[in-house]
């Protein structure tokens, strides 16, 4: 059927088109002298240049960085070591329904909820208590990309090891983990790129104060109140930066970013 | 130390770590929604329903009923629209296939803020939608459509259609190629195998992901915030300003429990559905 | 081969739930033998393997180990290595990283492993392969390496599960000759598990048959083949013909063939079997004096190259009569499908099985 082909061919490169032309407008834009996309005044970093020189974006910048890079080191050890308690056997349907749900529950009730926690509790807020939301979603994505991973994992392998003669500790050191590192590492990656976006959790969990301001708040503060030209460049270099982590997480574990 | 103990060892933090700040803060949830919003923000601890009686209001009723509206054309836009991609992608060459899945996911991975503000810039009346019409003459005027329920519509259907596309084809992935032969083989020609084998077989999977759309969809806060204007009110926003504007916790508390309730009761008929799917046997 | 034995197993009870694996079996292994468990699956071979490796531990009984308990000791302890039929390389790890993985483990100076590591990739024909992967060797080469990992260990006995079972019929063959030279020369323990009786036959010393958890008889390949204990026996080793009737004086009362005759211990009014093999059989015109008879159709004629195989329709059998002919003895094309012929031997060729 070589007509059909064509036609589901040119659709899907509309598709194409349809998710990729936002983005490149944006990327486009932030090169716009004039910044707004009135007229093009000609090609221009200048924006680039602003967002570096505003104390707002880098310590938000700074903030995000910290949080994702904390709460995914976390989830990681966490989400790893479920992933392998779960997967020698079959786990009943409340522990798949546990670990599912971090991933389907809609973030504004996650979010809801936490505040309603720290609160009850008088806990303050800040950088922390967002680190600590964070993981809770972090966890189920590493714990199910690990999962991935370990379903074709040949266990004859572990006890070959212990044939052989090493302890538990020692196969898990130089079979186990050396085998299963590329999802470990994708779900890291995966973990880091989901925390450095993650906007409604931290806008709610992160307390009052500037001090705690995550990159994507202060980027809905400039979409919600003021939108500047500035905008335009963060946007392309925050895309460009999530691009790249799931590039190369895809590299290193290959098919599991689009097999989950 | 036995497998079993082990395991459960290994289990224990992450289940731990879930337990405290998941679990509990959504039981915290539950809670809340019987109660009473105090007089200055805080909890008044009376035990009622009211908050429920409240929620089933016309008012609130109408919210529900719009966002499930909205949720059920985005979800069917996106199905729509990606069926067709997902089947070209399965009939690419096999090496081809998974960088075309890529390119497919990449928007996904990435920022919804900037997703959602990127369709700002398109569609606001000096967008480039807009400049682009009328420069072509198609249009005097700017169109109306951003800030409304079209904006909204379109928004979700970006943020969810790489997600659609990819349960899609997997689903087309799973279904034996010798079954398409067989069909020609007893005379049938292209576009009636495809209906009556592929279509077929295919839906359960596009069930799966309708479903997961249209329940990531109803409870989407930042698509509506952004793109309705404000005036398009849906359950995350209603969710939104009870918790931070009019400082009623147990009435959003009630509120996000009738969402999950409504989610919940749509992720368990679709189970429920595969499950009899899959009795009736699928062809092996 | 004479002393006391290197393993033994001593009332040996494995339970999973309400399923018994291995039902009170004691074994003992010698020195330098080629040992061989074999049974159809299920029947319990591949978890008392297990036992011996050290991954189950028994429910009763005890493990024994040049005369000392070692049941309860874990499977790194043991001077015991096992070649999984999977064979469980290390994918992440060269060949040379495998196979010097065990000795790594008994904290060997680097030298000696090194020299040990060498050697037997020597012997096995691997030295050019040791910096590959696994997943960059044939099958018939990732064997070779699994054999060789367990080997440099030089444990106390080897156990190999299903060693041949992935491989083609040809190569199965050569490798049961390899794998009984090897055992041979290097004069080692072997504890083979598997399912087919021919290698059994082939390859081991002594073998021990399992059903259902239970040893149903232990001994070498011939005391198996020609004196088998139990109908069981008679038809899992080799082709065997079933002859059924009831027991009598003399012998065995049948239906269709009166009284054919065998050594006749049992009381009579039994239901019981007579077993002959294939090859014990004459095709005749006729009965003849002083053998016994059964007469039947010819159902098929079967070449086999070497030999023909005819089957022979019975009455009083559950299937067709199997003869053996030589295929270049003069007899050989007399026989078609649709013949009547008698199916003649010895009586102290057929064995009386009651049970």
């Amino acid at each position: 059927m070589p007509d059909l082909s064509r036609w589901l061919n040119a659709h899907l490169w509309l598709v194409y088109v349809f998710l990729y032309a936002p983005i490149l407008v944006l990327m486009g834009l932030s090169f716009n002298r004039a910044g707004m996309p009135t007229a093009w005044t000609g090609f221009s970093t200048a924006w680039y240049g602003k967002l570096i020189e505003s104390p707002e974006i880098t310590s938000a910048a700074f903030n995000t960085l910290i949080v994702a890079s904390v709460s995914t080191v976390i989830a990681t050890m966490l989400g790893t070591a479920l992933a392998l308690g779960v997967s020698r056997r079959r786990p009943s349907s409340a522990l798949e329904a546990l670990l599912f749900a971090p991933m389907i529950i809609p973030d504004i009730v996650l979010a809801i909820a936490l505040l309603s926690f720290y609160t009850l509790l008088g806990f303050t807020l800040g950088l922390h208590s967002i680190i600590l939301s964070h993981v809770v979603f972090n966890i189920a994505f590493v714990c199910a990309i690990v999962r991935t991973r370990l379903r074709h994992f040949d266990y004859s392998v572990v006890e070959a090891s212990v044939d052989l003669g090493a302890s538990e500790f020692t196969t898990f050191l130089r079979v186990t983990l050396p085998m299963i590192w590329p999802g470990v590492l994708a779900g890291a990656l995966l973990a880091f790129t989901l925390s450095v976006d993650e906007f409604i959790i931290a806008y709610f969990t992160a307390g009052p104060g500037s001090s705690s301001t995550t990159l994507p708040m202060r980027i809905y503060a400039m979409i919600r109140f003021g939108v500047t030209p500035e905008i335009n460049a963060m946007a392309t270099i925050v895309m460009l930066f999530s691009f790249t982590l799931v590039l190369v997480s895809q590299r290193i574990n290959k098919g599991t970013v689009t097999r989950s | 130390m036995t497998p079993r103990l082990r395991s459960w060892l290994l289990m224990l933090p992450g289940i731990g770590w879930l337990t405290v700040f998941m679990i509990v803060p959504c039981l915290i949830v539950f809670f809340y929604s019987f109660f009473e919003r105090g007089t200055y923000g805080g909890i008044d601890y009376i035990f009622g329903f009211q908050n429920f009686s409240r929620a089933a209001e016309p008012v609130y009723r109408t919210i529900f009923l719009t966002s499930a509206r909205i949720a059920l054309e985005a979800t069917l836009i996106a199905v729509v629209v990606a069926y067709p991609a997902a089947y070209a992608i399965s009939l690419a060459p096999k090496a081809r296939q998974t960088r075309l899945l890529l390119l497919v996911m990449l928007p996904f991975w990435s920022n919804y803020l900037i997703r959602t503000y990127a369709w700002i810039v398109l569609l606001n009346r000096e967008g480039l939608i807009n400049r682009g019409l009328r420069g072509m003459g198609v249009i005097d005027e700017p169109l109306p459509i951003l800030y409304n329920e079209f904006a909204v519509v379109t928004g979700l259907v970006y943020n969810y259609l790489p997600f659609v596309i990819l349960a899609i084809y997997a689903s087309i992935q799973r279904i034996d190629p010798s079954l398409r032969e067989a069909s020609e083989d007893l005379g049938a020609p292209g576009w009636r195998t495809f209906l009556r084998v592929t279509l077929p077989l295919t839906l359960p999977g596009v069930a799966a992901g309708a479903v997961f759309v249209f329940v990531l969809s109803i409870g989407n806060f930042i698509t509506p915030d952004l793109l309705g204007g404000g005036r398009l009110q849906m359950v995350g926003n209603l969710i939104y300003d009870q918790f931070l504007s009019a400082r009623d916790w147990p009435f959003g508390a009630a509120v996000s429990l009738v969402l999950i309730f409504i989610m919940m009761l749509l992720l368990f008929a679709q189970a429920a559905a595969v499950n009899r799917a899959q009795d009736h046997g699928r062809a092996a | 081969m004479s002393g006391p034995p290197v393993m033994a197993l001593d009332s040996v009870t494995k339970r999973f739930g309400t399923v018994t694996a291995v039902d009170s079996v004691s074994l003992e292994l010698k020195e330098g033998e080629f040992f061989a468990l074999l049974g159809p699956s299920g029947c319990g071979k591949t978890t008392l393997l297990r036992i011996l490796a050290g991954f189950e531990a028994p429910d009763t009984g005890r493990v024994m180990l040049d005369g000392a308990e070692i049941t309860r000791l874990r499977a790194n302890r043991r001077p015991v290595n096992l070649m999984f039929q999977s064979y469980a390389l290390f994918p992440h790890m060269t060949v040379s990283g495998n196979i010097a993985y065990g000795l790594e483990m008994e904290r060997l100076p680097r030298s000696e492993i090194d020299r040990r590591t060498a050697e037997i990739m020597d012997l096995a024909e691997l030295t050019e392969l040791a910096g590959r992967r696994p997943d960059q060797l044939s099958g018939g080469q990732r064997q070779r390496v699994a054999l060789a990992r367990a080997l440099v260990k030089r444990p106390r006995v080897l156990l190999l599960d299903e060693p041949l079972a992935a491989l083609d019929k040809k190569l199965r063959e050569q490798m049961q000759i390899e794998l009984k030279r090897l055992q041979h020369d290097l004069g080692l323990t072997f504890v083979v598990v598997t399912h087919d009786q021919e290698e059994a036959l082939v390859m081991a010393d002594r073998l021990a048959l399992m059903e259902a958890g239970r040893v149903v008889q232990t001994g070498g390949p011939r005391d198996l083949y020609e004196n088998p204990a139990s109908r069981f026996v008679a038809g899992f080793i080799g082709v065997t013909n079933f002859f059924e009737g009831t027991t009598a004086d003399g012998g065995l009362a049948t239906e269709a063939h009166g009284l054919l005759r065998a050594d006749a211990t049992a009381t009579p009014g039994k239901a019981a079997t007579i077993a002959v093999r294939p090859e014990r059989i004459t095709l005749a015109a006729a009965a003849t004096e002083g053998l016994n008879g059964a007469r039947g159709l010819i159902a098929a004629v079967a070449y086999h190259g070497n030999d023909l195989n005819i089957h022979v329709a019975v009455p009083g059998t559950p299937r067709a009569v199997v003869a053996r002919v030589d295929a270049t003895s003069e007899i050989a094309d007399r026989f078609q499908p649709g013949q009547t012929v008698c199916c003649t031997w010895r009586p102290e060729h057929g064995r009386l099985l009651t049970e």
